[in-house]
């Protein structure tokens, strides 16, 4: 018989001591379930809190009664009526202002329905309510706007629109759209990936591909994964020193003739923006290129190819995917970051589409950062709505990613 | 007809040794491989059989630590000279490794790159067709062209390998144990494109397979792991086949190819 025999415990003593086994167990099974739910949760109560702020009622009033300018219903009007209205109406120097921008006879009819609301008639928003609110509590939110706002009309509104996606910047929330931003920070990302992706795969081609592994290297390497931790903000103080101040002539374009501008451009925000993401996209497309077998490689000198047709022919091809997913991801870094921008200074109030790298401009985050900080509930509701179109795009930015990784994925 | 008593001499090394950075894992390697013939090496595993055979086409060259001292020559001019270009070297003498490596790409393409990098000039359509006869394998491919390589077995992207070596011309190829990734039937057919080939090409083959070895090869040169406890490996014999076969020199040669080794 086994000596050991005895130590084991048996029947009745075993199965309390297996009692004790599975209690251990599902009290770590339910802290790992609530850490879960936890995550889950948090990020549930993000998304409820975007979406909440960005529907809702909202009592308003019209500052000037629709009647004061014209006797038939305000949605009857066609496009030159409204034109009348306009012209008759608002002071010469803020028509004439109006048409330098874009000749008025060429805006459509909305966007001449939306002047005459903004300019003339002035819709003043009393109060907003959030989603819940007004799902929840409707009947008291219209006694309640009766009573403190008699002459204010209460409408259900989502203040996210495509007329918010596509008209520029305003300081009256209720004409504010995103516009200006979308263009700001799509040219800025455009410039940064214009800049960051072939210097980003050229250093990692020569790190990997001709670099010796000796310690001067080893160390440009080590600092190039630390410079991927680095705050944003560094960054910023970097463009600024740099691409605002000491590239001042290049990068405001008066080099090339352009006057009007200083440092302070989308070249600027786009090349800090191209520093940034650099050291990320130099280490995913040294992770691509490590991707791509030595036994390619070997094949290619094998016939006399020398190293440079081995990597533009073999090495780059098949690591492509991989490097333009990194890329993409970090294109999606790049468009939600705002610490950088504030330092290499976005324009907060802009309205103008930027129409070029010498541009003035202003970013998506910049946008819902300016308006959070506003007092007014509207604006709230409208960096709410700002938010959700920002989080769409960093999403439909990773989806490409993951679809790319997915779809080009070599076996060799 | 070639002359029988001065056979013809391919590539030849004096004195070799080959380094990874201090470790010497060939050393004093002498041998003459004569023109049009197939040449083995045999040894045991580790003992730089492989390391020898990329020393041929400066293979090594991509191992930053590996060098090496002594001649190669290739008609009396030495691989190693500071005048010469290893991709020279490469185009000269061709290589076929042990896993089948095609590039991700058609069966044309994979003959006609190295072609095209190479600067050639004449008809590639019949270049592809040439050297895929050759390798046996214009047969089972000539539909499909355009066809991935990876769609092919393991045997036939060997044989596209070689192939796309042979579509370059190059004077010798060298084998790295072309088989041993391959099933039986894909094995003999190799072996009996090697006697194909030696028509028209030197052929040297690393195989630790001896029956391999006995079967495809007219010389053979036997490796084996210095005595002295170093870890470098030489040749210890070098003879025509027959001979190492039945009649070897060195005992230690006798024990490996009769099966009594280790
Ligand atoms: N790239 C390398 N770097 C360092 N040592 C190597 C390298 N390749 C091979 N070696 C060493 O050289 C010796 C011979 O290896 P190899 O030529 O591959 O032997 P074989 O092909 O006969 O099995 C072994 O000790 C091996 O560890
Ligand atoms: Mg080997």
């Amino acid at each position: 018989m086994n000596p050991n025999h005895d130590h084991f415990p048996e029947g009745e003593s075993f199965r309390q001591s297996l009692g004790r086994r599975y209690r251990t167990a599902s009290i770590w099974q339910g802290l790992f379930f609530s850490a879960f739910l936890i995550a889950i949760l948090s990020l549930g109560a993000l998304l409820y809190n975007i979406i909440d702020g960005a529907f809702g009622y909202v009592a308003f009033d019209y500052k000037n009664d629709p009647s004061e300018f014209t006797s038939k219903p305000l949605d009857d009007l066609n496009k030159q009526e409204l034109l009348d209205i306009l012209k008759t109406n608002l002071s010469s120097g803020a028509y004439k202002k109006l048409d330098n921008e874009k000749t008025m006879e060429k805006r459509s009819r909305s966007v001449l329905y939306t002047l005459v609301l903004e300019r003339l008639i002035q819709i003043d928003t009393k109060e907003t309510w959030s989603m819940t609110d007004s799902i929840l509590r409707s009947a008291e939110i219209k006694v309640e706007a009766a009573e403190k706002y008699p002459e204010a009309k209460l409408e259900f509104r989502s203040w996210l629109t495509p007329v918010f996606l596509t008209t520029p910047m305003s300081s009256k929330a209720e004409f504010a759209g995103v516009r200006t931003a979308i263009l700001g920070s799509l040219w800025m990302v455009g410039i940064a990936i214009l800049f960051a992706m072939p210097i980003g795969t050229g250093a990692a081609i020569y790190l990997h591909e001709y670099a010796n592994k000796n310690f001067i290297n080893r160390v440009i390497q080590t600092n190039i994964n630390n410079l991927a931790g680095v705050p944003s903000i560094v960054y910023g103080m970097l463009g600024l020193a740099i691409f605002v101040r000491t590239f001042e002539p290049f990068t405001s374009g008066s080099m090339f003739g352009v006057t009007d501008t200083n440092g302070r451009t989308i070249l600027s925000a786009g090349l800090t923006m191209g520093t940034l993401v650099l050291p990320l996209i130099i280490i995913n497309a040294q992770e691509a290129i490590k991707a791509v077998p030595d036994s390619l490689r070997q094949a290619a000198f094998g016939v006399g190819a020398t190293r440079w047709q081995t990597i533009w022919h073999h090495v780059l091809p098949n690591a492509l995917p991989g490097i333009l997913t990194g890329s993409i991801l970090a294109v999606s870094r790049a468009i939600g970051e705002t610490a950088p921008l504030i330092v290499v200074g976005a324009s907060t109030f802009i309205s103008i589409d930027p129409d070029g790298p010498f541009s003035k401009f202003t970013a998506l985050p910049i946008q819902i950062y300016q308006w959070t900080t506003r007092a007014q509930s509207e604006f709230h509701a409208i960096a709410a709505s700002a938010i959700i179109v920002l989080l769409a795009l960093l999403l439909s930015l990773n989806a490409t990613a993951v679809l790319l990784r997915n779809r080009v994925q070599r076996k060799y | 007809m070639k002359n029988n008593q001065t056979p013809e001499i391919a590539i030849e090394t004096k004195n070799l040794f080959i380094f990874y950075g201090s470790f010497a894992a060939v050393s004093e390697v002498n041998l003459k491989i004569e023109k049009q013939k197939v040449t083995a090496i045999i040894g045991p595993s580790g003992c730089g059989k492989s390391t020898l055979l990329r020393a041929f086409n400066r293979m090594n060259d991509f191992v930053p630590s590996s060098y090496v001292t002594g001649e190669v020559l290739l008609s009396g001019q030495n691989l190693y000279g500071s005048n010469i270009d290893p991709v020279e070297v490469r185009r000269r003498i061709g290589m076929v490794f042990q896993k089948p490596n095609p590039f991700p790409k058609s069966i044309y393409e994979n003959i006609a790159w190295g072609a095209r990098i190479n600067g050639f000039k004449g008809n590639m359509d019949e270049l592809v067709e040439q050297s895929l006869r050759g390798a046996a394998l214009w047969e089972e491919v000539k539909d499909q062209l355009q066809k991935s390589a990876y769609e092919l077995s393991g045997g036939q992207q060997q044989r596209l390998c070689i192939a796309r070596t042979i579509a370059i011309q190059p004077d010798i190829i060298l084998m790295d144990e072309p088989a041993s990734a391959l099933d039986p039937i894909s094995t003999l057919r190799i072996e009996e494109l090697m006697q194909e080939l030696k028509k028209n090409y030197t052929i040297i083959i690393v195989t630790h397979n001896m029956q391999q070895a006995a079967r495809v090869s007219d010389y053979t040169a036997m490796m084996m792991l210095e005595k002295d406890g170093s870890r470098s490996g030489t040749v210890i014999e070098f003879s025509e086949t027959k001979k190492i076969f039945t009649n070897p020199k060195d005992k230690r040669t006798e024990d490996y190819v009769t099966g009594r080794f280790g």
